[in-house]
């Protein structure tokens, strides 16, 4: 993995973590509502978890398409349903209709998965593992086949960690700070609309993968 | 529709901050008529500087004898609720049932604040065919989208009523919200606890029960609500019943405790069936359940001269206190109650919800009595809906509470009116002497205020 592809995964934690949405929010909720520091804390797991494994659900389908289908048929692909779904998102505003707020760690998880899968969290990520080489590339050298896959699955696994830390670490703090020091006021001042921002950043994602398919190489 | 960049303003994360919100300009009056004109959505001037001060600025028609009852916004403070947050929505719509005609009305009050428009209309036949239900009652924002309840099942006019879901960007009708409701039938108000999963449902009577006046029949038979349900709003499930016993009629108006951290409620019970006194009980979280106490009395009065009594009152020879709404502030400290029948609001402080402090009171109507207001004189009715400002410094009040019911109540007239109150932080209060707005034949009765107050709003956050 590239220089390149490090910092993207780690930005694009860094900007999940930040959107209220995707899980400080709730945490500082939890926290407020059983009045302790720790239960802010210990929601940052399940969300961590969650996330991972709806990125994680990304990956597979990427990298199974990328077996099946030419990557440049695979590019424009991701770059269509990039684009339309910043689009879809920009136009109109849903949500997911998660309710309540008793949450156990499976419950937690399940709305991180929820939350990321439906804002596309994954599917930002997809120039970036587009950029991957794969194993199918080398098929052509069988005795050099396992030993690929191999390198490519801890890419892969190294590519879905260290995003996903990164967004842990930035909701982590995030919620902490906004539970001991800030406070909600925030919401009323900062938080201004991420959701938009984030269809604008899908769009951004859709046009990226498509100039690095034709231009990229 | 375009989104908007920012969180509305009038959403706040807890009920702390909405205090400090700015006060409010105008207020939104229901106007339900018994003259065969149509019922109208009003807008009354609060803002004290201007020179319409306390007078009508508008009034906007919608159907003949619809009874437009518990209207509210299509969005609120739930909109931050950190399990599924969408605060860039607009707190723009007035969605507004019609107990009668069981239409449901979509204002937009945002092109004019002081002006709203009619955008949406959903038929009876619309609502009954898409909720299987009908007599759509009271409104409340919710984080996931609008609940509305409503007193009886499409069709029948007879039990179960219960609770519908409204999608909040474009109000379509999502079906029945209940999916195990137990020994529930009856239905009027409901709210929830959103910390703790849990929403509560009182029972008032079916549409036959209440539409022609309240039918004394059923009231001796003991026939209206005497529970209130308590459900697990993640399974939509009846997890346990409250009963407070069949000598208590119609229990009416919830009012759980605005801190999300908090779990217990204030509900009226309207009648007690040995004496006509009403009531207040507590709800509360007692371990794994939940249980109910009452914590105030109050009662029947003598009338001066028993011939003043109207004929539905006249063999009984007392006059019921009626209570039938109240407000709880939104820091939990103070509870106004309106005493319908005796022409009395009550302020009592429930700081500890189990042992309230009687703080003041005010005297404005009454049957029999015609208590006066400084500006008007003799008026008729007697406090009924309720309403506070977030701050809890200015209280609002109407006088008229179901048509069918204020004829048989009030059978000389009940020309609407709404009045004001300003609180003493402290405890007590008095009527604005310069603030009595006269409605003439209308009626008048909920009361909702620009940018939300003390019963639109939930919050997530304490």
């Amino acid at each position: 993995m590239d220089a390149i592809s490090w910092v993207g995964y780690i930005s694009l934690g860094v900007f999940h973590g930040i959107n209220p949405g995707m899980g400080w929010l709730f945490a500082v909720a939890l926290g407020m509502q059983e009045k302790r520091r720790s239960a802010v804390i210990g929601a940052l797991f399940p969300m961590a978890l969650g996330h991972a494994i709806s990125i994680g659900a990304v990956v597979l389908v990427i990298v199974f398409a990328q077996q099946q289908i030419s990557g440049n048929v695979l590019g424009i692909a991701c770059a269509v349903v990039l684009f339309g779904f910043g689009l879809y998102k920009f136009f109109r505003a849903r949500h997911p209709r998660w309710v309540g707020m008793r949450v156990n760690f499976k419950d937690l998880t399940i709305w991180s998965f929820l939350m990321a899968s439906a804002h596309g969290a994954g599917l930002m990520l997809a120039p970036l593992l587009l950029r991957m080489p794969t194993a199918s590339a080398h098929s052509g050298h069988t005795h050099h086949a396992s030993a690929t896959m191999t390198d490519s699955a801890t890419t892969l696994l190294s590519a879905v960690g260290v995003h996903t830390l990164s967004f842990f670490v930035v909701t982590g703090v995030v919620a902490v700070v906004v539970y001991e020091v800030i406070g909600l006021a925030l919401l009323r001042k900062a938080w201004f609309n991420l959701d938009l921002l984030w269809s604008i950043a899908l769009m951004i994602a859709g046009v990226v993968t498509v100039v690095m398919l034709f231009w990229g190489h | 529709m375009l989104q908007q960049w920012k969180p509305d303003p009038t959403f706040y994360p807890s009920p702390k901050m909405a205090i400090e919100a700015p006060a409010e300009e105008v207020a939104y009056v229901a106007a339900p008529r018994d003259d065969g004109k149509p019922d109208a959505m009003c807008v009354v001037d609060l803002n004290e500087a201007s020179d319409t001060y306390g007078q009508i600025l508008s009034r906007l028609e919608l159907g003949v004898r619809d009874e437009i009852h518990h209207f509210n916004w299509n969005a609120c403070s739930a909109s931050l609720c950190p399990y599924a947050p969408h605060p860039y929505i607009e707190r723009r719509y007035l969605v507004v049932p019609a107990l009668r005609g069981s239409h449901i009305y979509i204002l937009d009050v945002k092109p004019d604040p002081k002006a709203p428009q009619l955008v949406k209309t959903l038929t009876a036949d619309e609502v009954e065919a898409r909720s299987g239900y009908t007599r759509p009652h009271t409104v409340h924002c919710g984080p996931e989208g609008i609940y509305v309840s409503a007193l009886g099942m499409a069709g029948t006019e007879e039990g179960p009523g219960g609770i519908f879901l409204m999608d909040h960007y474009n109000f379509n009708i999502l079906g029945q919200w209940e999916v195990e409701r137990g020994d529930q039938s009856l239905s009027y108000d409901f709210w929830w606890h959103l910390g703790y999963d849990i929403a509560v449902t009182s029972e008032w009577g079916t549409p036959p029960m209440i539409e022609n006046g309240v039918s004394l029949e059923d009231l001796g038979a003991r026939k209206f609500g005497h529970k209130i349900h308590i459900w697990d709003i993640r399974h939509r499930k009846n997890i346990q019943t409250l009963d407070l016993g069949d000598d208590y009629q119609m229990i009416l108006e919830l009012r759980p405790a605005h801190d999300p951290t908090k779990a217990h409620g204030f509900v009226n019970a309207v009648l007690n069936m040995n004496d006509l006194s009403s009531s207040i009980w507590t709800w509360y979280k007692d371990g794994d359940d939940w249980g109910i106490k009452k914590i105030i009395d109050i009662p029947a009065q003598v009338p001066e001269n028993p011939d003043d009594l109207p004929p539905a009152l006249k063999d009984i020879g007392m006059i019921p206190p009626l209570v039938t709404d109240h407000i709880l502030s939104l820091d939990d400290r103070f509870l106004y109650i309106s005493c319908w029948g005796t022409g009395e609001l009550l302020q009592y402080d429930v700081s500890d919800p189990f042992n309230p402090k009687h703080t003041g009171t005010l005297k404005i109507g009454g049957i029999t009595k015609s208590y006066p207001h400084p500006a008007a004189g003799p008026v008729s009715g007697g406090p009924q809906m309720v309403e506070l400002s977030r701050d809890g410094k200015r209280l609002y009040f109407t006088n008229s509470l179901y048509v069918a019911w204020d004829n048989q109540f009030y059978p000389d007239g009940a020309n609407g009116w709404m009045v004001k109150a300003d609180v003493n932080p402290d405890g007590g209060l008095e009527l604005d002497p310069n603030f009595f707005v006269d409605f003439g034949e209308s009626r008048a009765h909920q009361i909702r205020l620009q940018g939300g107050d003390s019963s639109s709003d939930t919050f997530c956050y304490s």
